[in-house]
């Protein structure tokens, strides 16, 4: 009956490295449903991925007086996929000044995300 | 000529070193010493800025330095002593049983330590182009996956601005991503076997998501350029890993990267006479994670090549822990 | 324009051999070589082998400078501080046919000189050499063979030279040579000569002398000038590496008897404990052309197992190819030789050309033939400060724990390892640097210091290394090279470029599309 007006999709779930094989169906009445998970993430991660689906992004940025070392960061929460180009270009303008705390709120609003960067260590200087 | 004695030294201050020290300094064991070769704690773990770490070990997802930064605040709490740029050069056996420790750097000079055991966790190191026996150029542009890691995610610096990948291990898939975010292209990454050896959410996330390829049961058949890398010749290989004649073609690239496999580091560990295990690469452990020479234990990828750090966290634990039970046994 | 008395063209193992004799001399020298560093060419890339001189025709220049190399190599490697072994030479007999050939060698040994050579039976090569092959029929054995750092001993030349007042101008690259005559009438001997005009991307270098080092460029140089043109074939060899794990399988070099099979592939140890194995000979039209091929390595390994069974394939940490430069004779019956003289009608242009093996074992005697040849035309007066003796870069990886502490003493960047494969300090590497005609470059380094010659092939230190030189050079290490200009490590910094443009470049599709994708 309802398969008529479903797709279905095969995916890797990249929330651990347990990697289960979801299938993923859209019904016509746009629910989706997840099978293949072991996990409560799993659907979740499903369920986004054909929906709207979200990346926590790592890079780095420069750190102020000195040339040769950078400071790592990541997005504190996922963003859309499609936004992480502008992610890595709006870090490219960004230098900060030692000390940092692993946490620190390096840029606020990334690419008008609503996420943060935050830094992943410390950096005395 | 410094001296010093103690009952635990663990060289290496990655993640298997810090979990080792830290467990053993639980379990009672005042005399811990870490020996690092790096001028800070962390190991790998420090280059690693992707996420993904953490998951068994905090239940939740970390990146690498985020992890290591864990270990080492609980390191200094403990009050956990460390020396960092120091090199050990030598373990040797002594006739009572008693461990001797050579090492040095540049606060210290020469130091000679004392110590009823010793926790092994140096970790490994990546197979290199000379041992993947590649043939071609040797032109600046190529580099060891973890190489090009370090000088993008530690330095700032690329090592280049278009790329080719041989080997579809971990590292491999993680650097195609971090090159390309950072700015070079990523023309393919090339697998000699018939199946990737990273992790699917990394085919997923590192190429997949930056419609990169991945063209398995292919090698690097020959390196080409002079000063720089100008290119590679990628071939096809059969069900044996040899090169299929004719099913070669060319790819123009500034660099080469390879992620062909780990081994563990085991240098000093074959210096002081433990028996090694052909397959793992690692010395011949028990149940207790000691080697057969009595007292010396070993965790981390210096035993074997670990998938997760988590795990090696778990491990290194456990060593920690049997390090100290044999002290007290041996004590009485 | 800068003036000389002489300029050398090449700082191979020839041409910094002849800079230190001549440097004996009250004379200006200048060596003026192409590439960033001394030693960039066949002397970078050979056997290292010190030959007995058994293998030269009687009465060639290469018999001669070959015993006479031998004999010169000891003391050389102790004043000069280079590592040298004479861990004696057995050419392997495998069949009986091969006897007549094995005992030409033995003949032509005697006769060139070659000291205490003996024919070996199978069991008294055993004997001496548990490895090897149990396929063997006699041996020729050569206590006096031995084996040398080639780096080691050219780096050593250059460094002795310039303490000595020589002047090194590397990355200069020899565009065009003029000759100008009659000249030097007041010079002594008060006798028609030349001088000649070397040009370098503008600059000009002159001098009454002009010595021809260029390796398998000499014919390029030597035809700038000289009517009767030569040609230099490059003879590409192909080399295996091995693990200091297997540097003991054979203590001596190990040769095989030339038969109808090929010149055979020698086994040796090196100085420094790893096994070599190579090489194979192929003519090559490129001068440049250093590549190693898949069949080169193959046949390599092939080949060197039919002296020593045991020799592993896996055990290889690098593998690379250098080039012979073999001149070419148009008669073929004309015996291969080096060609060191002055050329026909050009008055002080000196050949030291065909340079192939025994060139490193010559490279001393050649030093002292060419000084001969110079003395002859363009006398100088002795130098009374000439100073004989030069000291390497102390290792910690050698030195005794007293050493050690002694070392560290002096510097504490001593016991800072950076190459923990070869144990390599940032002692070592500072005075790599910054001695005389210094390293500039990643390979530089490696070559003085052995960072980044072992099992890990410079993984973990060349960063440390580059950083080093960068700090050192005060260079931006943008601009570090692995071995000269082109041969930059680093492209750039993180995010120069939007993700994924890097540059012009088009991404290549497999033949065949879609089924070279994964999935």
């Amino acid at each position: 009956m309802a398969e008529k007006n479903t797709t279905q999709k095969e995916l890797t779930c990249i929330c651990c490295p347990v990697g289960c094989a979801l299938t993923v169906t859209i019904a016509d009445d746009s629910s989706v449903t997840v099978t293949g998970n072991r996990c409560p993430r799993g659907a979740a991660y499903g369920e986004k991925e054909v929906t709207n689906p979200m990346r926590i992004v790592t890079s780095t940025v420069r750190v102020t007086g000195y040339p040769d070392a950078v400071v790592s960061v990541k997005t504190a929460s996922d963003i859309p996929k499609g936004r992480i180009d502008d992610c890595m270009k709006a870090l490219a303008d960004v230098t900060v000044a030692a000390p940092i705390h692993v946490g620190d709120i390096i840029l606020e609003n990334v690419a008008d995300t609503g996420v943060n960067i935050v830094a992943t260590r410390s950096f005395r200087g | 000529m410094s001296k010093r004695t103690e009952d635990i030294v663990i060289i290496g201050g990655g993640p298997a070193g810090l979990a080792a020290a830290l467990s053993a300094r639980k379990a009672g064991c005042e005399k811990v010493l870490i020996l690092e070769r790096d001028r800070e704690l962390g190991g790998i773990l420090n280059q690693c800025i992707h996420n993904g770490f953490g998951l068994h070990t905090f239940k939740e997802e970390l990146t690498g330095p985020e992890y290591a930064e864990r270990y080492i605040d609980m390191a200094e709490e403990a009050k956990i002593p460390y020396m960092l740029n120091t090199m050990v050069t030598n373990i040797s056996l002594r006739s009572d049983g008693r461990k001797k420790v050579t090492a040095m750097n540049k606060e210290d000079g020469l130091l000679e330590i004392e110590t009823e055991t010793v926790i092994l966790a140096m970790g490994c190191r990546e197979r290199s182009r000379g041992a993947l026996n590649i043939p071609g150029s040797r032109p600046a542009g190529i580099y060891s996956a973890g190489t090009a890691q370090y000088y993008v995610n530690i330095r700032g610096r690329m090592p280049g601005k278009n790329v080719v990948i041989l080997g579809s291990g971990d590292i491999g898939l993680i650097m195609a991503r971090r090159m390309v975010l950072e700015g070079a292209k990523v023309q393919c990454v090339a697998e000699l076997r018939p199946q990737s050896g990273g992790l699917k959410r990394n085919i997923v996330q590192c190429l997949d998501d930056f419609n990169i390829p991945l063209y398995l049961n292919t090698t690097v058949a020959q390196i080409h350029g002079r000063d720089r890398v100008e290119g590679v010749t990628l071939t096809k290989v059969d069900d044996n890993g040899k090169p299929i004649p004719g099913s070669e073609w060319e790819v123009p690239c500034d660099t080469l990267l390879l992620s062909c496999g780990l081994i563990p580091e085991n240098e000093l560990t074959r210096g002081l006479g433990a028996d090694m295990d052909g397959k793992t690469g690692g010395p011949v452990v028990g149940e207790n994670l000691e080697c057969s020479i009595p007292g010396v234990f070993a965790c981390g990828n210096v035993l074997h090549v670990h998938e997760l750090v988590d795990h090696v966290s778990a491990e290194a634990e456990k060593a920690g822990n049997y390090a100290v039970e044999y002290i007290r046994q041996k004590r009485g | 324009m800068k003036d000389y008395d002489v300029i050398i063209i090449g700082a191979g193992v020839s041409g910094c051999a002849i800079a230190r004799e001549l440097a004996k001399g009250k004379l200006r020298i200048a060596v003026l070589e192409a590439k960033s560093d001394v030693c960039e060419g066949t002397s970078k890339a050979n056997s290292g082998i010190v030959h007995a001189g058994y293998d030269a025709v009687p009465g060639t220049l290469k018999a001669k400078l070959n015993v006479r190399g031998n004999e010169m190599m000891e003391e050389l490697s102790k004043k000069l501080d280079f590592p040298f072994r004479r861990n004696g030479s057995l050419v392997l007999c495998f069949e009986e046919d091969g006897m007549p050939g094995l005992e030409e060698l033995y003949r032509r040994g005697i006769e060139n000189g070659v000291k205490e050579l003996k024919l070996l039976s199978p069991e008294e090569v055993w004997a001496m050499e548990p490895a090897i092959s149990r396929n063997i029929v006699r041996a020729l054995y050569a206590p006096t063979g031995g084996i040398v750092c080639p780096f080691g001993l050219n780096i050593a030349l250059a460094e002795n030279a310039a303490e000595n007042g020589v002047e090194f101008y590397r990355d200069h690259k020899v565009t065009a040579i003029v000759e100008q005559r009659p000249v030097w009438t007041e010079k002594p001997p008060a006798k028609e000569g030349r001088m000649y005009q070397v040009q370098v991307d503008g600059e000009i270098f002159e001098a009454p002398i002009v010595i021809n080092a260029a390796g398998v460029y000499a014919d390029e140089i030597h035809n700038m000038i000289c009517e009767e043109k030569i040609r230099i074939v490059p003879r590409r060899g192909e080399y295996r590496l091995m693990d200091k794990n297997c540097g003991d399988l054979v203590n001596s070099t190990i040769f095989q008897q030339p038969s109808k099979m090929g010149k055979g592939i020698l086994v040796t140890p090196t100085v420094h404990g790893n096994l070599l194995v190579g090489p194979t000979a192929e003519d090559i039209p490129d001068k440049q052309d250093v590549d190693t091929t898949a069949e080169g390595l193959a046949k390599v390994l092939n080949l060197g197992s039919n002296s020593v069974d045991a020799l592993d394939g896996r055990q290889t940490i690098t593998s690379f190819a250098g080039l012979r430069a073999h001149l070419v004779h148009e008669d073929p019956a004309e015996k291969s030789d080096f060609l060191i003289e002055e050329a026909a009608g050009h008055p002080g242009f000196i050949d030291v050309a065909g340079i192939e093996s025994p060139g490193l074992t010559s490279a001393p005697a050649i030093g002292e033939y060419v000084a001969q040849i110079v003395e002859n035309i363009y006398p100088a007066e002795r130098k009374a400060d000439f100073v004989d003796t030069r000291k390497g870069i102390p290792s910690m990886a050698l030195a005794t724990e007293e050493e050690r502490e002694a070392l560290i003493r002096e510097n504490p960047a001593f016991a800072n390892v950076i190459c923990r494969c070869e144990l390599v300090t940032e002692g070592e590497i500072l005075s790599a640097i910054h001695r005389l005609v210094g390293a500039t470059t990643l390979d530089g380094v490696k070559r003085r210091t052995r960072a980044g010659m072992g099992r890990c092939q410079a993984g973990f230190c060349s960063p440390k290394t580059l950083e080093i030189l960068s700090r050192e050079l005060h260079l931006d290490p943008a601009q570090i090279t692995k071995e000269g200009t082109g041969s930059e490590i680093l492209t750039g910094k993180n995010k120069d470029t939007a993700p994924g443009e890097g540059g012009t470049w088009k991404r290549t599709q497999e033949p065949g599309g879609k089924e070279a994708l994964h999935e």
